[in-house]
């Protein structure tokens, strides 16, 4: 079993990326790049194996769904299908020739796309691993942790101790399923990211976003008195400063979720570009010298990827714990001067 | 900017997918996981307390053994002491007895002796004198053959042998 996973990630990974679509024309990295990162209404995995995902849209109140299959002709051509057409990614109206009209509004698209997909895949796999370890735990109680258990229970004896209790303090428990929920979930989306044919879902935005809108919300949610009143009343600063603090925190409340969206989307995303980048050198040099050291710089990049999917889910753990450390803080006013995020540990 | 522009599908399927895990995984995986780590805490924790405290009797009672053995070694010291003084004292008064004894027997020896010497001396003294009866009168059958001068002379040894 290990073997056949070091087997999956060694060389698959690699040849994952090798496809080029160098249709006819000119090689386009760019063009590439970005098709790779986006999301797609269909999932390729190699040449001739395609997914076609059901296409969900909701058009002025109106479901309509139907297989992505029918934007497909049999030349894998773009085509239009029953009043929508495909354009850069994105479903849109199209109008009598075939390109999108000018009139796109409450025009809603819930399709089950490439990322999608790859979130229920995610979430099969967490449940699979979870469950199967919480049934050895109650299978096995009080007894040394065995095959799989051994392996994540440390991880979770550490974001507990090392990130919610250093955090947060002793009302971390409460904290604990979503740390480890976002924790395993980002983890494991990153590395599946890394798999050959795997969405770049970590790396979408959207997800950041949803992640990052949570930890802001249970943040707030769980704010106490002395949470607030360091950014209303912040102590230690004139009372006169409070039009200029006032909004200078409430500011800071949203920028410490932001950094959060953006680290985690930009990060991968940058990881796959490097990724992707190095394997655009051969098709651009068109030289089979460039081969060998393209893959092996793209081989170690991808070693160092396999880190940062830990890193990042790690550090949005961490601050998440950090932010939820503050909000639940007992403040002793005296000397303090309010410095909200990072600064008690 | 295509890529920095959230999709409102991938929100929807992001936000209730998440939302349900965060659930199932809460109520079916972190909540017996978080359980049975902090049970298996707890149990090796006290585990650990109680062998710290059987450590602790322990050293107590060994403490207390050798408290015990002190006091057993002082005790045979006493009554070793007190046995070999008792032996002691024993001995003396057996040694002053057996010299009581010895200086009685002596003594005794000695009386007896005395008397055995006198009583000897006597025997001899008596002896002596029915021998010098026996020899004088046999030369003095000899010699007297007058019967009164023999009265005489009888009388004469008679108050001799009185006198002495």
């Amino acid at each position: 079993m290990k073997k056949l996973f070091i087997l999956l990630f060694s060389f698959l990974t690699i040849s994952a990326y090798a496809e080029a679509p160098v249709e006819g024309g000119e090689f386009k990295p760019g063009d590439m790049i970005t098709h790779h990162i986006a999301d797609d209404y269909i999932w390729h995995f190699a040449d001739g194996v395609t997914l076609y995902l059901p296409v969900i849209l909701v058009d002025n109140g109106q479901f309509n769904v139907f297989s992505s299959s029918n934007f497909y002709d049999e030349n894998h051509e773009l085509v239009p299908y029953g009043g929508y057409v495909v354009s850069h990614g994105h479903i849109y109206r199209a109008d009598a020739s075939g390109q999108p009209s000018a009139d796109q509004s409450s025009l809603l698209d819930f399709s089950i796309t490439k990322n999608v997909a790859s979130l229920f895949v995610s979430v099969a796999l967490l449940f699979f691993v979870f469950f199967t370890i919480a049934g050895a735990y109650k299978k096995n109680p009080g007894k040394a942790p065995k095959g799989i258990q051994s392996f994540f229970e440390p991880i979770i004896i550490f974001i507990r101790d090392e990130i919610a209790k250093a955090n947060i303090g002793p009302k971390y428990e409460r904290y604990m399923p979503y740390l480890l929920t976002v924790f395993f979930f980002i983890w494991f989306n990153n590395l599946l990211g890394l798999m050959p044919g795997g969405a770049n879902l970590t790396g979408n935005i959207a997800v950041t976003l949803v992640l990052a809108t949570l930890t802001l919300l249970i943040t707030v949610f769980s704010g106490n008195k002395s949470y607030w009143a360091h950014i209303f009343a912040t102590p230690g600063v004139p009372k006169w400063l409070a039009p200029i603090m006032i909004p200078v925190e409430l500011i800071g409340i949203l920028t410490k979720p932001f950094s959060l969206m953006v680290r985690l989307f930009a990060n991968i995303t940058a990881g796959h570009i490097i990724i992707l980048s190095l394997f655009s050198l051969i098709f651009i040099f068109q030289s089979v010298a460039v081969g060998p050291l393209s893959v092996a710089f793209a081989t170690f990049m991808n070693f160092l990827e396999l880190f940062v999917a830990l890193l990042q889910a790690y550090i949005f753990t961490l601050l998440s714990a950090m932010y939820f450390g503050g909000a639940v803080e007992e403040h002793d006013h005296v000397g303090d001067m309010g410095h909200g995020d990072g600064a008690h540990h | 900017m295509e890529l920095v522009t959230p999709g409102i599908g991938l929100i929807f399927w992001q936000t209730v997918t998440f939302i349900i895990v965060l659930f199932l995984l809460s109520k079916f995986a972190w909540k017996p996981i978080m359980n049975a780590l902090h049970d298996r805490e707890a149990s090796i924790e006290k585990a650990l307390s109680a062998a710290e405290k059987a450590k602790l009797e322990m050293q107590g009672l060994k403490a207390e053994n050798e408290k015990l053995l002190a006091e057993a070694r002082m005790e045979r010291d006493k009554i070793l002491k007190e046995a070999s003084d008792a032996g002691n004292a024993l001995i003396e008064s057996a040694k002053q007895k057996a010299n009581e004894e010895g200086g009685r027997m002596i003594t005794q020896a000695r009386e007896a002796i005395e008397n055995e010497k006198r009583a000897a001396i006597t025997e001899v003294k008596n002896m002596a004198a029915v021998l010098s009866v026996d020899i004088a009168e046999r030369i003095l059958r000899k010699e007297l053959s007058n019967p009164q001068a023999q009265q005489e002379l009888a009388k004469d040894y008679i108050k001799e042998v009185t006198l002495n």
